[in-house]
């Protein structure tokens, strides 16, 4: 899983976004580095949903994070609309900002709770003195209805005064308000129940229909990622997999990763006998100090020697579909885990 | 899994308990018209509302439902782990052919861990971060088990690596935080297994677990209840995770079972609207990308003031204008086992001409209400262009 190279990269012309051999590191102490994000490369066409998925410690979020600048990636490039984001600093990077937004996992916890829910949302406008203080009112309640919200009844209240669900619709409002070019999306989903998240995936999709909007979805549940996205990128320990639209990716996954992942899904399905799907062992090695070579080789059960010693570099194997590994999947091709592979590894 | 760090103190020898006068063909656990409320400022929550079902011996129950909708109660309250101050507890909970619903919690603590045990959620709140991996799994075994000090490592060695804790000798000297997530909870199963429980309640056990991991544990669990004949039940809210594992499914919504059947006759031949939607509103994999997703309008009811009539009556596409006056019973369907809470059944004529009545007249989504003041049917309202054209009929 190495996943280092560019092949995947489609001509900068193209794409909104374009993250290069991006890097990002954290000391730990004791002289010892967490290899977060280690030489990522992902490109976003406009109007596309790039989904980001992988098991937590992957560095999905990391990866979505560093693209607004927060924290500063450790090296690479960012190009957003033909502007190099890392060479950017302060009110430069600032006056960026207003076309890059993010929606966050927990929808209660990102809003502030003494604030007024126009004010949530209109103080983007406010801040970019976007309109004056009427045609940002006219906004800001086209925007709650947009959303699925009551502007004349919810506007005045607080966020307390709503569920998980509606919450995140509040914080959808806030995001697209200042009409921006790319929406990250980190794990909008993940802490609602099934029936809101249908909801809300919906919404997102209604958005970015709306607004013409670029996503950049990150969520470790593969069934999500699929339904809203139009290309998929799988992480592994801070590396990339495998990356291809999401019909292919999950019809024919080529990475013994992405297939592994794709079996341990629990099926709403009672004819599926999770008994007879083979699990793959072990757990997310530590980020500090990763497994040379490729970083799956030790859950790997096609792992062999050359995994260890060469990091495979992504190629094509398929029209549009990359991958990382050495020793991919034919389509069709079980992965079969060895039998001891069940319950060993250390965390 | 004992509640206190009373080590010295032992257990009252009794052999009874493991030799009991019940055949063994009579079910292990009967819960019978239970009902929690909690005492609140703004009333009475009524949490858990009249639930009833019984466990045999060895069988898994899978306990499915959304937040809120009183899953957790339910286990929390047959395992008697609930607060004795503002909690009003109703009906009738029989182990073993006893009453434990009053029982007191010295009585209890016999049970915890010998008679049932519990894996929770999450398993670095649950395990005590200050003292080592050992003197927990220990603990359970010298409080209820005439044992030695060396007899009780040897066991917990035995514990661990049955759980498939690599290394196990060195895991027992080290701290909670010096695990990963999935080796906590294997810690978790391997100290509610230790005195050999006849049930084993897991509540979400895998909820904060990785998709990858969370297989390998609910491959341990059913191993481990399978090799030593446990009755589980298992509280989830992904019926993707009970699917395949258990033998029947209780569908939970605002404190009542609305659906409860054999596994697969529940998914083949499901009879509740809230079950249909439930299992319609989960992406699937098999689905190209950008499936629209059906999904359920409104939220969940406000338990201090539920909706009169049927509880899911002001988000069901079914509706008609019995069920917002009369509260349907459990009734029984054809199979065996199987039975629901819905006056116009999924898959039944009555239920296709109600969806088509509703149909006609317009309101897909049912009536778009909300009984909580401050919710204002917001969230019942879809997006501009949503599927569920929302309508202004209140209740």
């Amino acid at each position: 899983m190495a996943g280092s190279g560019t092949a995947h990269l489609r001509p900068a012309e193209d794409t909104l976004l374009s993250v290069e051999h991006l890097v990002v590191e954290f000391p730990a102490g004791h002289g010892q580095r967490v290899h977060a994000v280690s030489d990522v490369s992902i490109d976003i066409k406009e109007g596309e949903t790039l989904g980001l998925v992988g098991e937590s410690g992957c560095g999905k979020s990391t990866t979505g994070r560093a693209v607004v600048q927060l924290p500063r990636p450790t090296s690479g490039r960012i190009r957003f609309n033909g502007t190099e984001l890392t060479e950017l600093k302060g009110e430069a990077l600032r006056r960026m900002r207003p076309q890059l937004q993010m929606i966050f996992q927990d929808p209660i916890s990102s809003l502030n709770p003494r604030r007024r829910v126009k004010e949530i949302v209109g103080e983007g406008l406010e801040i970019w003195k976007i309109g004056d203080d009427d045609s940002r009112r006219k906004k800001v309640d086209e925007v709650l209805e947009a959303v699925g919200l009551d502007p004349e009844a919810s506007g005045g209240r607080r966020p307390h005064e709503f569920s998980g669900g509606q919450c995140q619709r509040i914080s959808i409002a806030r995001a697209v308000v200042t009409e921006p070019k790319l929406i990250i999306c980190d794990e909008p989903v993940s802490a609602l129940d099934v029936s809101v998240q249908a909801q809300i995936l919906n919404l997102l999709e209604d958005m970015k229909a709306r607004y013409g909007l670029t996503m950049i979805f990150i969520a470790h549940d593969l069934a999500v990622v699929k339904n809203i996205s139009d290309r998929v990128a799988v992480m592994y320990l801070g590396k990339l997999c495998e990356i291809a639209d999401p019909d292919t990716l999950y019809a024919h996954p080529a990475h013994p990763y992405t297939a592994a992942l794709l079996l341990a899904i629990p099926v709403p399905d009672p004819d599926v006998r999770p008994e007879e799907r083979p699990v793959v062992g072990g757990e997310i090695p530590s980020p500090l100090d990763p497994p040379s070579g490729c970083r799956f080789r030790t859950r790997c059960p096609r792992a062999q020697e050359v995994c260890a010693q060469e990091e495979p570099q992504i190629r094509e194997i398929r029209p549009q579909h990359y991958i990382a590994c050495h020793f991919p999947l034919d389509p069709g091709e079980q992965l079969t885990p060895e039998p001891s592979s069940n319950g060993s590894g250390g965390g | 899994m004992s509640p206190s760090l009373r080590r010295h103190q032992k257990r009252p020898v009794d052999a009874g308990d493991r030799f009991p006068s019940q055949p063994l063909d009579a079910p292990l656990l009967e819960v019978e018209n239970v009902k929690t409320s909690f005492r609140t400022e703004r009333g009475l929550v009524r949490a858990v509302d009249g639930v009833s079902f019984s466990l045999e011996r060895g069988k898994t129950l899978g306990v499915v439902g959304e937040s809120g909708s009183g899953k957790t109660v339910l286990s929390r309250s047959i395992m008697g782990l609930l607060p004795k101050k503002n909690v009003v507890r109703e009906g009738r909970i029989c182990f073993e052919g006893k009453e434990i619903g009053d029982a007191s919690s010295a009585t209890m603590r016999q049970l915890w861990g010998t008679q049932m045990a519990m894996v929770f959620q999450d398993p670095m709140t649950s395990l005590n971060p200050v003292l080592k991996i050992g003197r927990q799994i220990n603990e359970s075994l010298l409080y209820h088990l005439d044992i030695s000090r060396n007899y009780a490592n040897e066991l917990s060695l035995a514990l661990l690596s049955s759980v498939g804790i690599p290394e196990p000798e060195r895991r027992l000297k080290e701290y909670p935080h010096q695990l990963s997530g999935g080796m906590r909870q294997r810690v978790m199963i391997a100290i509610a297994i230790a005195c050999g429980p006849k049930l084993l309640f897991a509540d979400e056990p895998t909820t904060a677990l990785d998709v990858t991991v969370q297989a390998q544990i609910l491959d341990l669990l059913q191993d481990q209840q399978r090799e030593r004949y446990m009755a589980m039940i298992l509280v989830t809210h992904d019926l993707g995770v009970v699917a395949g594992r258990a033998d029947d499914i209780a569908v939970m919504y605002a404190g009542r079972i609305v659906e409860k059947a054999p596994t697969s006759v529940l998914f083949h031949e499901m009879r509740h609207p809230y079950t249909e939607a439930l299992v319609r509103s989960i992406p699937k994999l098999a689905n190209p990308s950008h499936t629209r997703l059906d999904m359920i309008v409104g939220r969940p009811p406000d338990l201090v003031n539920p909706p009169t009539g049927c509880k899911f009556s002001p988000r069901c596409p079914y509706v008609q204008e019995r069920c917002r006056t009369e509260e349907p019973p459990l009734l029984d369907a054809d199979a065996p086992g199987h039975s629901f809470r819905c006056w116009y059944p999924v898959g039944t004529p009555e239920g296709r001409a109600a969806l088509e009545r509703n149909r006609a007249e317009g309101h897909l989504a049912a009536a778009v209400t909300t009984v909580a003041s401050d919710t204002n049917g917001a969230s019942g309202n879809a997006p501009a262009a949503g599927d569920a054209a929302p309508t202004t009929e209140g209740v």
